[in-house]
């Protein structure tokens, strides 16, 4: 157990509606993440995913169940030990136009974070900061330019220079690709994968689009309505999904090939999301999966280990072969 | 799907060092631009606005001429003389004199010091309250917010001549004091509902939620931050509002529950001219082209300061 940097234990966040309601974002997620390795996350929007990632640094308390990092809970954490865990936890934001300070200098948006963790002099800060805009592939030049001068690709990589300039551990790149333009997306995403193996970094990698995700994890995680349905190393998920919403959002994904992408049988979902307020009881897919029985209308599926590895929370798969 | 596999495979194995820059020269892209602070830079585009900077500019020439005017005169402003009632203007009185023989030059001026005064201090004082009870509700939300916020709209609906009209039967006066206190009672109330609404938008956004996560403490949050992404507005506020409490001020005193004689206002001068109107305009003329003029300004200015401001607006 020791060997996880990041831990999950049956992890919920719930938030307030109205008088009475209840929101379910997060219900019982558990995510175990090793050291240097990128665990990605998927799921429509919705699904609770950012939650999650923003829970697993502490941006919100969780409403039960623990997140342990290092092996420390994180919500006993005060003090000295808070600000270390701040400073080894960073998140890197989807909306590179709205997570940059329009008042700040992109020099100052970096210093930030080490004005806090560092004593350092003003030319050393100055120098670090030249050399993480270098290492995200910015000119030093942008340190005295404010935000809204920058491009989304120039801004986004201003976000992960913040987050590094901490020297953290673990990262929740929350959808960091998905306000970008494609030929950027690839850009960012080679660029985060570059300074994982330089630096070892641990990854949580949220995101919709299904083939960036494949790219840049080892793991991945499938999330509906809260919870998790299926988690497995990234080949034994994109080549043998089991899950049936798993395999409906496979399907989904367009083929390079006109031919092939004729010859692709796509698993068509019907019906609507349920609300995640006050969910339906049992399995929350049941009303749009066309294998639901009996049972999945009574009760959670649990995450079930079909095989090594591979994890799956449904009542009917592997248990019939369909 | 295959081909998207090969694809990765192949970006992975070409080694960094096989690839090599073509056609950028990499010091082509050095530095030009030096550092330039947030206020310079505001004031810098402030300058750039000729409109505004005119405004300001009249601003300043009144505001010389409001303190040192009445010195400048060779006259006191209450100084009657009856040798020389309701003349127009000429080299010895620069306004004309009014009914009762006092220099116009010297009493615009003097008048201006009381509107002056009422706008700026109630304007401020007006911020300053609706900022920290904006700020309050907003910090602590949920019921407190609803509380205070509910507060605020009772206050609104009251119309503001009633207000002033009962205090300054209450105190039994009708100084400047009295209507500041008028006015300000509840001209607090659209700044404090400004300030809350941007203080409630910038909480959740994501670069505050990042500086929770870098580690910076609430306090370094609303200094760096909250207050930097909110001064602007308020300052634009002020802009804005100054003119409302002149016009205020003018319009109380000219229908009389303002400034009484001997002292004056812009407004109880037009007041005291209208009724020479017909024979002698030129009495009316001065106070309300002060009026206007000031008024005018401080709005033209306010409109640049919030280009000024706005750093998203810079080229």
């Amino acid at each position: 157990m020791g060997e996880y940097i990041v831990e999950a234990k049956n992890l919920c966040k719930y938030f307030k509606v109205g008088k009475n309601q209840t929101l379910k974002a997060v219900d019982g997620v558990n995510i175990q993440m090793k050291k240097g390795e990128t665990l990605g996350l998927v799921g429509e929007s919705g699904c609770g995913k950012t939650t999650c990632g923003r829970t697993l640094v502490k941006l919100y308390e969780a409403t039960s169940g623990t997140v342990l990092f290092e092996r420390k809970d994180v919500s006993k954490l005060r003090g000295k030990e808070l600000l270390a865990f701040r400073k080894d936890a960073q998140i890197i934001f989807q909306d590179p136009y709205a997570s940059l300070d329009p008042r700040m200098t992109i020099g100052e948006i970096i210093t930030e974070g080490m004005n806090v963790h560092f004593h350092m002099s003003e030319k050393e800060k100055e120098e670090k900061v030249n050399e993480l805009l270098h290492k995200v592939g910015l000119n030093a030049e942008y340190a005295n330019r404010f935000a809204h001068e920058l491009s989304g690709g120039q801004r986004q990589r201003v976000g992960i220079a913040r987050a590094l300039a901490v020297e953290p551990k673990f990262i929740v790149c929350d959808e960091p690709i998905s306000a970008l333009d494609v030929s950027i997306q690839a850009q960012i995403v080679n660029l985060l994968m570059k300074l994982q193996r330089e630096m070892g970094l641990t990854y949580l990698f949220i995101s919709h689009d299904l083939s960036m995700v494949k790219h840049i994890s080892d793991r991945v995680g499938v999330m509906y309505l809260g919870y998790m349905v299926e988690l497995a190393s990234n080949y034994a998920l994109y080549d043998n999904p089991v899950h049936p919403y798993t395999q409906a959002l496979i399907s989904a994904i367009p083929e390079v090939e006109p031919d092939e992408e004729e010859r692709k049988k796509r698993v068509h979902l019907e019906g609507e999301v349920p609300s995640p307020i006050n969910p339906p009881a049992g399995c929350r897919f049941k009303s749009r999966c066309k294998y639901a029985k009996e049972i999945c209308g009574q009760e959670m599926p649990e995450l079930e280990e079909i095989e090594p590895g591979h994890y799956v929370a449904c009542h009917m798969c592997g248990k019939e072969s369909w | 799907m295959l081909v998207n596999h090969d694809v990765t495979e192949m970006m992975e194995n070409i080694p960094d060092e096989m690839f090599k820059i073509v056609g950028i020269d990499k010091d082509a892209e050095t530095p030009t631009r030096p550092r330039i602070g947030y206020w310079k830079d505001a004031w810098r585009r402030l300058r750039e606005n000729k409109v505004a900077f005119a405004a300001l500019i009249i601003l300043l020439v009144l505001i010389f001429f409001i303190i040192f005017g009445p010195a400048i005169s060779g006259y006191e402003f209450e100084q009657i003389d009856a040798n020389a009632i309701n003349q127009g203007p000429s080299a010895k009185h620069w306004f004309g004199t009014d009914d009762l023989g006092r220099d116009l030059f010297a009493r615009v001026w003097q008048a201006g010091r009381v509107s002056i005064i009422i706008g700026i201090l109630g304007a401020v004082i007006a911020s300053v309250v609706g900022s920290i009870y904006g700020g309050i509700a907003a910090y602590f939300g949920g019921m407190v917010d609803d509380i205070m916020m509910r507060i605020v709209e009772v206050l609104l609906s009251i119309p503001y001549l009633i207000i002033v009209i009962l205090i300054s039967v209450i105190t039994d006066s009708k100084s400047l004091g009295t209507m500041l206190v008028a006015l300000t009672l509840t001209g607090w109330c659209g700044i404090a509902r400004l300030v809350r609404g941007q203080m409630l938008q910038l909480k959740s956004q994501e670069y505050v939620l990042a500086a929770n996560a870098l580690g910076v403490t609430p306090i370094k949050i609303i200094l760096k931050h909250m207050i930097p992404n909110t001064i602007g507005m308020i300052i634009v506020a002020i802009t804005f509002d100054i003119p409302g409490y002149i016009f205020s001020e003018a319009f109380l005193s000219y229908v009389g529950l303002g400034i009484q004689p001997p002292s004056t206002s812009w407004g109880a001068l037009a007041s005291a001219a209208q009724q020479n109107f017909m024979f002698y305009p030129s009495q009316l003329l001065f106070p309300a082209l002060m009026i206007a003029l000031t008024m005018l300004s401080f709005t033209l200015l306010g409109d640049g300061l919030r280009d000024a401001l706005d750093p998203k607006l810079r080229k």
